[in-house]
């Protein structure tokens, strides 16, 4: 089942994918599950035992199918790298995950746009986590200079019992563009989620977040995270949105969006909702300028104003 | 070292620093007390030059340039730091970025540092188990409070104000925070001690006396103290003493 293609666009993704510290070698390595599309075209692909993956070619992106059967424990993250090396193009990812009950997989995803005048990057994602399985989706996209884009990321996520799901997006490199998410995580007995979100909003960004977790088990367990920094006249709103719907179920949403300048500018709507006298929910949103105790205490070990505001906001971001 | 010359500060209307005088001796341990309230930590915000703390009037001169007007960076890159009191927490930030944050940008005195982990170990803290650590919200307040006196071991400053060390700290730490303060001293740091605290203050070469923005004695630590004890916390003027009160401190 192996494919590689190493032609110069492969090349072209796999050195954007060095930039934010990925490792080529992974796709020399018979040993890893990857897969590598740009546009429409499926660059690289290798699965290993456990796996089970039906990639289908579209006209404007790919179909992905991944299963897991019961009781796989993959030792090794799946690595899934997509992306456009061209400055114009649209790329539609629809995938379906299915992992099975006491399975554990964790994906590291890049995603790779360095060149973007008009992109379009929408992705459609349902993933259906089984019982008492684990599941990490770390994703990190890499953008040019210009802006020239449009992420349109959506997500169903369904967790059962006694499992979890753990995911981390970060764009923090390259401009943003118009980024606009929309998750929704349903949680049942016992099952964890928790979402982090980080972007470095710049010149004109867009960036939209909606995160909705239902909680909807007994004792399920959940948190949306978010991190912006916008600077310039890049602008950012928050939805994050936790309900509790179990008995005992606990829930919070944590959002900081910090804004450098006079031109950039947040908004966060944290929504919390209960539905049962059993359960509870928090939340804490932070909105404004870095804080003035943290750069002063930098520059009192000796860096200047902006190496502070530097410091603090990738510590944010990291 | 560090010379503070009729320095006056207003917080709106309010005169916090009132004329206030005081001379700092090199490689000296100096302890300024002063019950809550008198203006310790206001003094140690203006010679570290917070925003909002700029003096109204008077000077400030550290190793004979006059630093009124500069910037709290420079203030640093010339050997002049502070640690607070309630310091503040950072996410995304290691205890370990965190403590050489300050050795890499600030001026020093030269050779015979402390390295980060050897510094967490001497204020009870295993560098196993911190160094990699955030330094955020998680720690709790005595957790924080030693890393910043690690964070002035590891920098080695010419100066380093100290507002109150102590305070959140537990009886037998402080005893460690003590030994920590003397040996910042004895590897060459001038010590601006800030506390409310007679036991710590007594670890100084000399002490003073501040209340109501003014320093009201200096002099030999135990003398000092003494006269904190007996007529400072017994005072029923906190922060606005009698002028008998000044004038008995000063003969």
């Amino acid at each position: 089942m192996r494919k590689v293609d190493y032609s110069g666009e492969f090349e072209a993704i796999v050195e954007t994918l060095e930039k934010v510290g990925g490792d080529r070698s992974v796709f020399e390595d018979g040993d890893a599950s990857f897969l590598v599309v740009s546009g429409n075209r499926v660059l690289a692909r290798n699965v290993t035992a456990g796996l089970a993956v039906e990639v289908e070619e579209n006209e404007d992106g790919v179909s992905v199918d991944l299963t897991v059967q019961d009781d796989v424990v993959l030792p090794r993250p799946v690595h899934l790298c997509f992306g456009i090396v061209h400055k114009t193009g649209i790329q539609r990812i629809r995938s379906r995950y299915i992992i099975g009950d006491n399975s554990k997989i964790s994906f590291i995803a890049h995603c790779s746009f360095p060149n973007a005048e008009d992109i379009v990057h929408a992705m459609d994602a349902e993933i259906v986590i089984g019982e008492h399985s684990r599941v990490r989706y770390n994703e990190v996209h890499f953008h040019g200079p210009e802006g020239g884009i449009s992420v349109l990321p959506e997500g169903r996520i369904s967790v059962g019992t006694n499992s979890s799901y753990f995911s981390e997006f970060k764009l923090v490199d390259g401009a943003v563009g118009i980024f606009d998410m929309n998750y929704t995580v349903d949680v049942g007995d016992y099952g964890v989620t928790e979402l982090v979100t980080k972007l470095y909003g710049k010149k004109n960004d867009r960036i939209k977040i909606k995160e909705s977790i239902h909680l909807n088990g007994i004792h399920s367990r959940g948190i949306a995270k978010t991190r912006i920094v916008n600077k310039e006249s890049s602008t950012s709103e928050v939805l994050g949105e936790v309900i509790g719907n179990g008995s005992y179920s606990r829930g919070h949403v944590d959002c900081t969006e910090i804004i450098e300048g006079n031109d950039a500018a947040a908004s966060a709507v944290p929504l919390v909702k209960v539905t049962n006298p059993l359960a509870k929910v928090t939340h804490e949103a932070a909105i404004g300028s870095v804080d003035k105790n943290q750069v002063e205490t930098l520059m009192a070990r000796g860096l200047d104003e902006n190496e502070a505001i530097d410091t603090i906001v990738k510590g944010i971001l990291k | 070292m560090l010379e503070i010359q009729g320095v006056n500060y207003f917080a709106g209307e309010r005169h916090i620093l009132k004329d206030l005088n005081l001379s700092v001796k090199e490689n000296s341990v100096h302890s300024i007390l002063g019950v809550n309230g008198t203006g310790k930590t206001t003094l140690g915000f203006v010679l570290m030059g917070l925003s909002g703390y700029r003096p109204t009037s008077g000077r400030i001169l550290f190793c004979g340039s006059d630093i009124t007007d500069l910037s709290i960076t420079d203030r640093a890159r010339m050997g002049l730091t502070l640690a607070w009191q309630h310091s503040t927490s950072f996410e995304g930030i290691t205890i370990r970025d965190y403590l050489l944050v300050a050795s890499r940008n600030a001026k020093t005195h030269g050779d015979g540092g402390v390295d980060a982990a050897d510094a967490l170990r001497a204020l009870g803290l295993e560098p196993d188990e911190y160094l990699n650590r955030n330094y955020d919200s998680t720690l709790s307040g005595g957790e924080r409070k030693r890393i910043e006196l690690a964070a002035i071991m590891v920098m080695r400053p010419r100066l380093a104000i100290l507002d109150e060390p102590d305070s959140g700290i537990d009886a037998i730490s402080i005893e460690k925070i003590a030994d920590v303060i003397r040996h910042i001293n004895q590897n060459g740091s001038t010590i601006l001690l800030i506390t409310h605290s007679w036991k710590i203050a007594g670890i100084a070469d000399i002490s003073s006396s501040l209340c109501n923005g003014t320093i009201l004695l200096s002099g030999e630590p135990y003398r000092v103290t003494q006269f904190f004890v007996r007529q400072c916390q017994q005072c029923t003027h906190k922060n606005e003493p009698k002028p008998e009160e000044i004038i008995d401190a000063e003969g």
